[in-house]
């Protein structure tokens, strides 16, 4: 193809971008808008899927039946969510395995925030209302994103965590107003979930390498920090709502912009644990690797057998 | 109260809340991921029918107890599932044909308690029925995957048969508990159920190509409060919040 046809193809492209049409997997699209996708989509597909982990801790010890239930139906959720968007990396022309295969190498990155351990059942609740709740600040622009299929899978995905973030909010607050225990099992765990949540969103936009390009491209609709500020203006007044302390000193409210101001993130704490140092870095990799390398036998089973019944009904027909 | 009805209620209560803890303890650890979305389905639907049958048991009971007193407070001599459903997950292989030896079981017996005199029981049964049948059909077709796929799926379904057959008979004890139930028409006779569960897990595992092991020793207990070292395991991680914080709402 000669360059200015590239050139051509590449401002058609912008054009529709900008006037807010959605690039369909038939469409031509720039590498590099391909390749951020597929990387953004199955980082996501990975998070859903290791986020079973934390959450799937706590199935067995659920403290009622109904409890128990929920979780179980919440994980799966997740499971389903992680199943939806490795199909839309799919449309983009990613391979399923491989896209797992770099998760397991290391290679491919997912939320951080699963690194950290599930050490109570009070956590059931933090992570429904400030995981969730972090998400579908992250989600909900997304389902404007420029991509259809991605935006497509955010619309149902969103509809789910919010449902997520409403029942961790629930556990916290029939925590929070229960004994004095249980009390304090829900500020220990809003104590430990509450900076990594902030960091769900990302480094400072200073920081963040990618920010620019993927606003133009409409992948990304407001910045990391945009974004935690609203989780954080929502989400303070949810916890005083049900009598817990935000874990942060220099917390105040700015009655001039109507804003919280948060005291500084730890960010040599959020590389750490991006570089493969958190407490649960390589517990959570390994039971994914694990999961893989146990079912391989169990998915050539089932090719063979599919094959055998192939055969047997080509035979039958000869 | 109806004492045999309770002790009913709790052996389907038990089979349900202890096979769908089982089934839930694969929740992330999937050999596929549809397999994970499965297989916490089937948990899923087993917590709900314990959920639903030890209500029912809670009313029957009278004495104050609602069904998570039932599922969490009760001793290990005190629960009524049958051994099959407490063994170890093991592998992908062990827990789908632990899976379908039960399903066989359980399909028939809810065709027939559908038609209970006891309208609870008949309700429960025909509203658990629906999901039964996809549970057996589920469980069926992975056994024959699996028995008829690779050499080693072959030998890792085998092997399971071979460890949970023991097991099977106790799926069909009786005792004055059917008895005095099967005369009032609340509860049907295991007899022919037992036959139609022979006719299901003949055909299935003639298509999977797998060997029923010549009838050994067969393992009781369950049903009358004596379990495997396996239950005391079980309970202590579904008791655990109840026990650690007692009395407390969740
Ligand atoms: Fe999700
Ligand atoms: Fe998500
Ligand atoms: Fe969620």
């Amino acid at each position: 193809m000669k360059e200015n046809n590239i050139e051509e193809l590449e401002r058609q492209f912008q054009e529709k971008i900008d006037n807010d049409i959605k690039i369909e997997p038939r469409d031509w699209m720039p590498d590099a808008y391909r390749d951020t996708l597929i990387r953004q989509i199955s980082q996501h597909a990975h998070s859903e899927i290791v986020g079973m982990l934390p959450e799937g801790n706590w199935i067995t010890r659920a403290p009622n039946l109904r409890r128990k239930a929920v979780l179980l139906a919440k994980v799966q959720d997740e499971a389903g969510h992680g199943l939806y968007l490795y199909s839309a990396a799919e449309t983009l022309g990613a391979d399923r395995e491989e896209t797992i295969d770099d998760l397991h190498s290391g290679k491919a990155k997912y939320s951080s925030i699963f690194n950290y351990p599930t050490l109570s059942w009070a956590d059931m609740g933090a992570i429904g209302w400030l995981v969730d709740g972090a998400a579908i600040m992250n989600q909900v622009p997304l389902c404007r994103c420029s991509y259809g299929p991605y935006a497509r899978a955010m619309v149902r995905v969103c509809k789910e965590e919010s449902f997520h973030q409403r029942q961790g909010f629930e556990i916290m607050s029939t925590l929070a107003n229960g004994t004095p225990e249980q009390k304090a099992m829900a500020q220990d765990a809003l104590n430990r979930f509450w900076w990594p949540a902030l960091m769900m969103f990302g480094p400072n936009d200073a920081e963040s390498k990618h920010t620019e390009q993927s606003m133009r491209w409409k992948i990304k609709r407001q910045t990391n920090d945009e974004l935690r500020q609203q989780f954080v203006d929502i989400t303070v007044p949810q916890a005083e709502m049900i009598g817990l302390t935000v874990p942060d000193a220099d917390l105040k409210f700015n009655t001039e912009t109507g804003h919280y101001e948060s005291g500084e993130i730890n960010w040599d704490e959020f590389w750490q644990v991006v570089k493969g140092n958190g407490p649960c870095n390589k517990d959570r990799v390994d039971a994914r690797r694990k999961a893989k390398e146990n079912g391989m036998w169990v998915r050539e089973a089932a090719a063979a057998h599919a094959e055998k019944r192939a055969n047997r009904s080509k035979e039958k027909r000869a | 109260m109806n004492k045999h009805l309770f002790e009913y209620l709790l052996r389907l209560g038990d089979d349900s809340l202890i096979i769908g803890h089982r089934l839930s303890e694969w929740c992330g650890h999937g050999p596929i991921l549809e397999e994970d979305i499965a297989m916490t389905n089937m948990a899923l639907d087993f917590i709900g029918q314990a959920t639903t049958i030890l209500e029912y048991a809670a009313k029957v009971e009278n004495a104050g107890r609602d069904a998570d007193a039932l599922a969490f407070l009760r001793y290990e001599r005190e629960y009524r599932n049958v051994l099959l459903v407490e063994q170890p997950n093991e592998d992908f292989a062990v827990t789908m044909v632990r899976q379908f030896l039960f399903d066989a079981f359980r399909k028939p017996l809810y065709e027939a308690l559908q038609n209970s005199s006891d309208e609870q029981i008949a309700a429960i049964a025909e509203k658990s029925l629906k999901e039964t049948k996809y549970h057996l059909k589920h469980s069926s077709e992975w056994v024959i995957r699996l028995g008829d796929g690779t050499e080693e799926s072959h030998e890792k379904a085998q092997y399971a048969i071979d460890t949970l057959w023991r097991y099977t008979d106790e799926l069909f004890f009786e005792n004055e508990v059917d008895a005095a139930l099967q005369s009032e028409n609340i509860v049907p006779s295991l007899i022919p159920i037992r036959e139609e569960w022979q006719k299901t897990v003949t055909a299935v595992l003639a298509e999977a190509t797998l060997t029923i092991p010549q009838n050994g020793w067969k393992q009781q207990g369950g049903r009358t409060g004596l379990h495997s070292e396996n239950l005391g395991y079980i309970l202590a991680e579904l008791q655990y919040m109840q026990r650690a914080y007692p009395g407390m709402k969740w």
